[in-house]
């Protein structure tokens, strides 16, 4: 990548340097790549199922350099594709996990997208929406508890999943406790078929935080910059005792919720192509361009090596195999275990 | 089983609370949550006082929201921690049912091993002691048929120690459930300091000849009773105290069918697809031609519950006399 100038930025920086601003594009183009590489390979019958992040990129990319790797801890859900890769996830580990492998973390066992690396601080979680949210409070306790300054908790979930009673369970005891958690609710606006205004009446989600008596705040989560500065902000607070927050990044699902199902049969083309006039990798390309923080070619040159990764990475996870049938029965307990016959 | 050296005479609910309290001490791992546990030391006393020594921080009282109590708790033990959640009763549990079934029992298994989930959860269980539909229930049949859980029902004070010291060291999820007939009801000697008694395994706590009974909780005493009954009648029953439910001792069940040639299964809870259903079937299938009679379960009707009014609570529990019936006619079958 060629050197670029640092000055003549428009941009608001939140400290930012022009290597974590193309970092966070890297990943933007790379999540819309491997967004793509899943719904062509369930099309071509090589997977059973792909789910994608489009329209969360910037989002993700943005709170995902808030996070202090080796530090923190990350509680995402299944729409966390930026989030994993940003905090050090590999596409190849992406791939294994679509491709359900051996060698993928879950050993082949979870959907794709229920990411999980104890190494990179990522929890395991199932496809049960909110229950992990509990979970990142007990681990947030567990740091509070342990007085490991410098750690937070970021989790996080989609507007839906705001309903459920786990969710409250959590936000409540997490400011009881002061505990250095971050809840970044990502609202796309739909809840597979399930429009905002179905799942709740006021919603304007971040607002809730004052009723559990912690911080709250809004953003645009289709600005990763925005995103980094409430994410950042938030974290910090947690790491030095200040307690938890409650962060609504706002952004929108521009995919079907998954590869199983058809969005059309419920909303409109028009309202999607309205989204799309802000989508946020081009838009995030454009900033960058104006600022002259990359040049065009520095762009090209990017997306050809994230393609040229994503390719790399779909080969290398392809040929590795699949668990053995024997695998069904490892690490259900501890040690030996007899099952019951 | 660690050396001990002496032993003193305890209740059910204070071999609970010593072995908490033994617990607390040995590792600042631990740490206890629930409703109620702190300030007033658990509706049964049984931490009384913990928070006073060992701290806010460790003993929590939580807000009544059992689906994040034992949630949270997973969290922790994902995390490095060791939670002891408890239930404050069996009947409440169920809004922590998706965090048991859905979450702790799966976490080592769907993470392929990368993440744990050393959790206990403790919860008081069982009736006749006018708890009505809601202060009474045996809830082990709805958590049984959960691969990666362990359940423990003991019925005797060593027993609970040993027990639920092995629970709080072993490194899976398991829920503990506590007859709350027999906490201050049932005494016994309970050796000092740590030892265990592994998970299961089961205890022939009477031996006999012509009948076997398997049972747990409150219902071992009576089925004892029952038996000693029946031995002043010169029929020799033996009763096999399961004490864990999963993972179950099928040897220790089959091995004294085979030589009693007779098996009635005996618990509190429902008959539909309780635990003696799984029981029965097992016996079925790997002892059926040691079998001189037709197995037979003697359980609770099937109703919701026991009611509040004491006729009802009595429909609905056994009792030593009906167990007797029930094991002379299957003696002298
Ligand atoms: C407890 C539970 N209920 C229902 C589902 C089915 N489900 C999967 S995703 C989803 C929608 C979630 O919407 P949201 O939280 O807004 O996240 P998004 O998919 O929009 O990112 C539903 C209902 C589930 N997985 N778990
Ligand atoms: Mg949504």
């Amino acid at each position: 990548m060629a050197k670029t100038e640092t000055k003549a930025t428009s941009l608001e920086r939140h400290g930012l340097t022009d290597e974590q601003l193309r970092q966070m594009f890297r990943n933007m183009l790379m999540q819309r790549q491997l967004d793509n590489r899943g719904f062509q390979l369930n099309r071509q019958g090589k997977v059973p199922f792909a789910l994608g992040s489009e329209g969360h990129e910037a989002l993700q990319a943005g709170a995902a350099m808030a996070f202090h790797r080796g530090k923190d801890i990350l509680a995402p859900y299944y729409r966390d594709l930026g989030l994993a890769l940003g905090i050090g996830l590999t596409p190849y580990e992406i791939l294994l996990s679509l491709f359900a492998r051996a060698a993928d973390h879950n050993g082949g066992r979870q959907f794709p997208n229920h990411y999980s690396s104890k190494a990179a601080g990522l929890m395991s979680f199932s496809s049960i929406l909110a229950a992990h949210i509990p979970h990142a409070v007990g681990a947030a306790y567990a740091i509070k508890y342990r007085k490991e300054t410098e750690r937070a908790v970021l989790v996080t979930c989609g507007d839906g999943t705001t309903s459920e009673g786990e969710w409250h369970e959590s936000m409540n005891f997490a400011a009881i406790h002061k505990l250095p958690l971050v809840m970044l609710v990502e609202n796309n606006e739909w809840a597979i078929s399930t429009p905002l205004d179905k799942q709740m009446a006021q919603p304007e989600i971040w607002k809730r935080a004052a009723g559990y008596g912690m911080p709250g705040k809004r953003f645009n989560g289709f600005d990763p910059i925005a995103t980094y500065g409430a994410v950042n902000e938030a974290l910090e607070r947690a790491r030095s005792g200040g307690g938890p927050t409650l962060l609504e990044g706002t952004c929108y699902r521009y995919l079907a919720h998954s590869t199983d199902d058809n969005d059309m049969t419920y909303r409109t083309k028009e309202e999607v192509t309205e989204h799309r006039k802000d989508d946020p990798v081009p838009q995030f390309e454009r900033s960058l361009l104006d600022a002259r923080v990359m040049s065009i070619a520095d762009v090209d040159a990017m997306k050809k090596d994230v393609l040229r990764e994503t390719n790399d990475a779909t080969d290398r996870a392809e040929a590795m195999p699949y668990p053995a049938a024997s695998d069904l029965y490892t690490h259900l307990y501890e040690g030996a275990w007899q099952p019951w016959q | 089983m660690a050396v001990t050296t002496s032993s003193k005479v305890l209740n059910n609910v204070e071999a609970v609370r010593e072995t908490l309290y033994e617990a607390m001490k040995a590792d600042d791992r631990t740490i206890i949550l629930g409703e109620d546990v702190g300030n007033r030391g658990n509706v049964f006393l049984i931490t009384k006082d913990f928070i006073n020594e060992f701290g806010p921080e460790r003993v929590i009282d939580t807000p009544i929201a059992e689906a994040s109590i034992v949630g949270i708790a997973v969290g922790m033990a994902m995390e490095g921690l060791r939670p002891i959640a408890e239930i404050q009763f069996a009947d409440f549990i169920y809004p922590a049912f998706n965090q048991i079934v859905g979450e702790a029992a799966k976490t080592r298994y769907r993470s392929n091993g990368e993440y744990t989930c050393p959790l206990v959860i403790r919860t008081p269980y069982g009736g006749g002691v006018r708890g009505a539909l809601s202060h009474s229930v045996s809830i082990e049949a709805l958590f049984y048929h959960v691969p990666g859980l362990k359940i423990v029902a003991p019925a005797f004070p060593a027993d609970v120690k040993g027990l639920l010291n092995a629970a709080i060291d072993d490194p899976d999820p398991v829920l503990f459930l506590e007859h709350k007939k027999t906490y201050r009801l049932i005494k016994g000697e309970v050796p000092e300091g740590h030892y265990t008694i592994p998970l299961g395994k089961a205890n022939v706590v009477k031996e006999g000849t012509q009948l076997t009974v398997v049972s747990y909780g409150l219902y071992v005493h009576w089925a004892l009773e029952a038996a000693q009954q029946l031995q002043s009648e010169g029929l020799s029953v033996e009763v096999v105290d399961l004490r864990s439910i999963r993972p179950m001792d099928k040897a220790t069940i089959l091995s004294s069918v085979e030589k009693t040639r007779k098996l009635l299964i005996i618990h509190e809870d429902n008959k539909f697809g309780g635990i003696g259903a799984e029981i029965s079937a097992m016996v079925a299938e790997e002892a059926l031609f040691h079998l001189d009679a037709p197995i037979r379960r003697h359980c609770a009707p099937d109703v919701p519950a026991m009611g509040y009014a004491l006729p009802l609570e009595e429909e609905y529990m056994s009792s030593p006399a009906e167990m007797a019936q029930a094991m002379r006619e299957m003696v002298k079958f």
